[in-house]
Parts: C-alpha cells; sequence; structure tokens
C-alpha cells in the first residue's frame, strides 16, 4: 500500500467538507437530534417512573452514542464512494495507480474522521445537557469503541459492494444497511427482550455483543471479556467476509462493464 | 527515445457483453511517441477497447500488454506510467483547480509537485484558473484543467478520449498543438478517439477505423484515405457509417 495515494484519497474527502459547511453541519446536525430526543425521552421516563432509573438513563444515551460511532464508520465507506459516483469522479479515480485495499483504506480512516467529530460533539453536548460523562468510565469503553468502528468498515463495504453491483438505484442502501441490523443489534435493549428464535442472529452480529457489554459497564459492573472476545472475533470474520465480497464485486464489474457504467450515467 | 520501442500491444481482444460483441479481435500496436487514432461510429468499440487498456473492463478474450507488462495482472504498475483525459470524466467539480490537481498529484505520487504543476498550468495557459471552482469552468478550461491532471505524472502513455469535444475551434487548435507539443518534447505515446476528423489528420501519425468492433482499416490518415478511394477522412467516416462498415 502506498501512503501518498491514501493521503491523496483522504484530501479529496476531506476538503470537500471544507468547501461546504451544509457537510459539516449534516456531520453533528442528525446526531444531535437523535441525542435530544433521546435525552428528553430519559429525563421525562425518569420524571414518572421510580426505582433502579439512572442506569436506564445511562443506557439510552450511550447506545444512541455508540450506535453512531458504527453508522458514521459505514457512512465513511458509502458516502465517500458514492461522492465520487455523484461527481463522476469513480473514472479517474479507478484509471490512476490505486489499488482496491487503499482505496477502502482511505475511506475507511475518513469513516474513522467523521465517528471522531460526532462522537466529541456528543459526548459534550450529553454531558452538559444530561450529565452523561462518557469519560467516566475511563478507557473501558474503548474496546467496545473499536469493535463498533470495525463492524461499521464492514457495514460500509458492503454497503459500497452493493451499490457497485445495482447501480445508482441502490444508493439509498448507503443509509439503510446499518438499520437492517439495528432492531437486532440490543441497541436499545437487551438481547434476552428479542424472541428466542430470533436470539441466536442477534448474537451472531459484533454490535449485539458490544451494546450487551456496554450496558454491564454503564451499570458499573467489570468489563465483559467474554463479550469483548466474541466481538473481535466476529468482526475479524465479517471484515474478512466483507473485503472477500468487495473484491468479487469489482471482479464483476470489470468483467460485466458495471463500473464503467456507475461512472459515467 | 527509442522511436520504434512498442509500449502497447494488443492482440486479438474480444470483450462480450451479454452476448453482444464490442469489440472484436482487436490487434494493434502503440509505439513510443506515436499519436495512434482510434476511430469509428458511436458504438464502434472505441471506448469500450480504451476502457479494457486502463483495466476498467476486463476482456473476453486476447491480450494487452503496455510497457511488456500484462494488463490487467501489472494494472498498477501498468497506471503509474500511464494517464487518460475525457471529456466525460471531469474532475470533482465541487473543489477548486488547485485541490484537484494536488489530489491527483499525490495519488501519482508526484515529484517536486508544487514545480509540476505550475509548469503545467503555464504551459496549457491556465494558471489565473488556479483558484477557481472546477465546476464553474467553460468546456475548454475544464478540458485543460483535466488534461493539466493527465500531464502530471509525465507519462509515457496517455489515453485520450475525445479530449477535443465540444471546444470551439481556437480552444480545440490549442489543445491539438499543447498535445504535438508534449508528443515532441517528451517522446509521449498517445491513444487517441475523435469524432472530429480534422483533429485526427492534424494530430495522428496513424489511425485505425473500427466498425462494429473489428479493425476495417488502417495506416497514416493519407493513406487510409488514398486506399480507400475517398477524398478525406470524414467524408469516408460517413460512408463507413451508412455503409456498415465497408469503405
Amino acid at each position: 500500500m502506498q501512503l501518498h495515494v491514501i493521503a491523496g484519497l483522504i484530501l479529496r474527502y476531506v476538503l470537500l467538507y471544507s468547501r461546504n459547511a451544509i457537510r459539516l453541519i449534516e456531520l453533528v446536525f442528525w446526531p444531535v437530534v437523535d441525542l435530544m430526543v433521546w435525552g428528553f425521552l430519559t429525563v421525562f421516563l425518569k420524571e414518572n417512573t421510580s426505582g433502579d432509573f439512572p442506569h436506564f438513563i445511562t443506557f439510552l444515551i450511550g447506545a444512541m452514542i455508540f450506535w453512531d460511532i458504527l453508522f458514521r464508520a459505514q457512512q465513511g465507506l458509502a458516502i465517500s464512494f458514492l461522492e465520487d459516483v455523484w461527481t463522476r469522479n469513480l473514472l479517474n479515480v479507478f484509471v490512476a495507480p490505486v489499488r482496491p485495499s487503499e482505496y477502502i483504506v482511505a475511506t475507511a480512516l475518513v469513516g474513522m474522521l467523521r465517528v471522531g467529530v460526532t462522537v466529541i460533539v456528543l459526548t459534550i453536548l450529553a454531558a452538559f445537557a444530561y450529565a452523561f460523562r462518557l469519560w467516566d468510565f475511563h478507557f473501558l469503553l474503548i474496546p467496545f469503541f473499536a469493535n463498533l468502528l470495525i463492524f461499521g468498515w464492514s457495514l460500509g463495504i458492503v454497503s459500497v459492494s452493493l451499490i457497485l453491483r445495482f447501480g445508482q438505484a441502490a444508493e439509498s442502501l448507503g443509509w439503510a444497511v446499518p438499520f437492517l441490523i439495528q432492531p437486532i443489534s440490543a441497541v436499545f435493549y437487551p438481547v434476552s427482550v428479542l424472541p428466542v428464535w430470533l436470539q441466536p442472529l442477534a448474537l451472531a452480529l459484533p454490535s449485539t455483543h458490544v451494546f450487551e457489554g456496554m450496558r454491564a459497564v454503564l451499570a458499573g459492573n467489570p468489563l465483559p471479556q467474554s463479550n469483548l472476545l466474541l466481538a473481535f472475533g466476529l468482526n475479524a470474520l465479517y471484515l474478512a467476509l466483507a473485503a472477500w465480497l468487495f473484491a468479487l464485486t469489482l471482479r464483476n464489474a470489470r468483467q460485466r462493464g458495471l463500473l464503467v457504467k456507475i461512472a459515467t450515467q | 527515445m527509442a522511436a520504434s520501442e512498442v509500449i502497447l500491444e494488443v492482440n486479438n481482444l474480444r470483450k462480450e457483453f451479454d452476448g453482444v460483441v464490442a469489440v472484436e479481435n482487436l490487434s494493434f500496436q502503440l509505439h513510443r511517441g506515436e499519436i495512434l487514432g482510434l476511430l469509428g461510429v458511436n458504438g464502434a468499440g472505441k471506448t469500450t477497447a480504451m476502457n479494457m487498456i486502463l483495466g476498467l473492463t476486463e476482456p473476453t478474450s486476447g491480450s494487452i500488454h503496455a510497457f511488456g507488462l500484462p494488463m490487467p495482472k501489472s494494472r498498477i504498475a501498468i497506471l503509474r506510467r500511464c494517464n487518460f483525459c475525457s471529456a466525460y470524466a471531469p474532475l470533482p467539480s465541487n473543489l477548486l483547480v488547485w485541490q484537484n490537481l494536488l489530489i491527483f498529484s499525490l495519488i501519482y505520487g508526484v515529484k517536486n509537485r508544487r514545480q509540476r504543476t505550475a509548469a503545467l498550468l503555464e504551459l496549457l495557459e491556465i494558471t489565473p484558473l488556479r483558484q477557481r471552482v472546477t465546476g464553474h469552468l467553460s468546456s475548454g478550461e475544464s478540458t485543460r484543467v483535466n488534461l493539466c491532471k493527465a500531464l502530471l505524472n509525465s507519462p509515457e502513455l496517455l489515453m485520450l478520449d475525445e479530449p477535443t469535444a465540444s471546444l470551439d475551434p481556437d480552444i480545440a487548435d490549442k489543445v491539438r498543438k499543447t498535445l504535438r507539443r508534449v508528443q515532441r518534447e517528451d517522446g509521449v505515446g498517445m491513444l487517441y478517439t475523435s469524432h472530429n476528423m480534422r483533429d485526427i489528420e492534424e494530430v495522428c501519425d496513424r489511425v485505425i477505423f473500427i466498425h462494429h468492433g473489428q479493425v476495417v482499416a488502417e495506416g497514416t490518415p493519407q493513406d487510409v484515405v488514398r486506399q480507400s478511394d475517398h477524398a478525406s477522412l470524414e467524408e469516408m467516416f460517413i460512408d463507413l457509417a451508412r455503409a456498415g462498415g465497408k469503405a
């Protein structure tokens, strides 16, 4: 892999944000809206229920911030690819000496930058508005953070592969793919809430183990090693599968002329 | 500069899309410092052939070697020494000209980026466009910026897909002269497609006419016209289009 190639590609996506304030606003607008909705909901529930409530508040706000890590990481890949499609730049990129792995690494790093911006904004806002201080958990949540980032990358690679295979008609998948797994990822509720037949499917996702583990940490329990190991193991498997799918789709696109078709649509 | 060195060799190239033959048995060689015109009506297979040479599309059969290296197996090594400019592949419209050139100079690993870019902007007479938004340029300006990007890595092989399409005669003339100068001074080999026969006669050392994916005539523009019994390349082009490939 050539660093100058990756640097060039990252610069291309980062400069887009410097050229358009709306894009920067979009980066934080929806996460902030989500945080406000979930934050005020938990405040309402706190005022109208009794019992062991403070944990419930942290679950919801923490889950919302964590979900955004996965979503923004996926978006980094999917939206960067779509940017190249929309601006008809894909042809210029693919006739340049850019390896598919360099393209994926560059867009994944763009995803990481997006995650960084969003998480910083949400963490500060949650601390001020709802007294939810993510830093109170020190470094315990970082391994979960890393797992969500990796799973977001896998989903991003799958999204790019689907758009490459089905063309611009499938571009809404750039946003939809993460939401396909959200209901069974136990983001806002424990996996035990799901029907028994759905639970094995949920447990086959790294995100489920992350959110289960996150709830344990937020409840003041020690870091659940088993959740963490399962999440890392599954992530390794899904990342390998996503890379294989992308390689296969790219080869198919080259054979069927789909790369040129999507680049010049 | 070895004038006879073959830098691109295409042998029995064939491409079929779902039963439709786009390119059939296409073979040719391109020498260092030579400009080879690939001519044909819309749908003749020119762009498909160019896409296969660039590694965007895989051939159904046949082989492509650039600088002695096989495509697509040595895609990256080949593309480092090539570049591409098309009227239909503009640079990202939402960035400034200098930003686009910086990005591609990084991607191609250009040394002395600043000097190289400044020299090319000067050569193409577009230095004042550096700070302009790429999407706000006229087609003539946009083509020259695109050409600037295509020359950034000092390519040995340049693929030009209708580079003068939709340009006024003055700008088209400037582009042709620049290409000739680059060919002469740097020994760049070029594969050139165009529907403008004036372009072809003025720029190309040799031409290949393809129709329905097959070669129907080959030689210098003058030879091809002479052999076909037409008064000009343009007349031959029109006849070919209307007669279904029998010039």
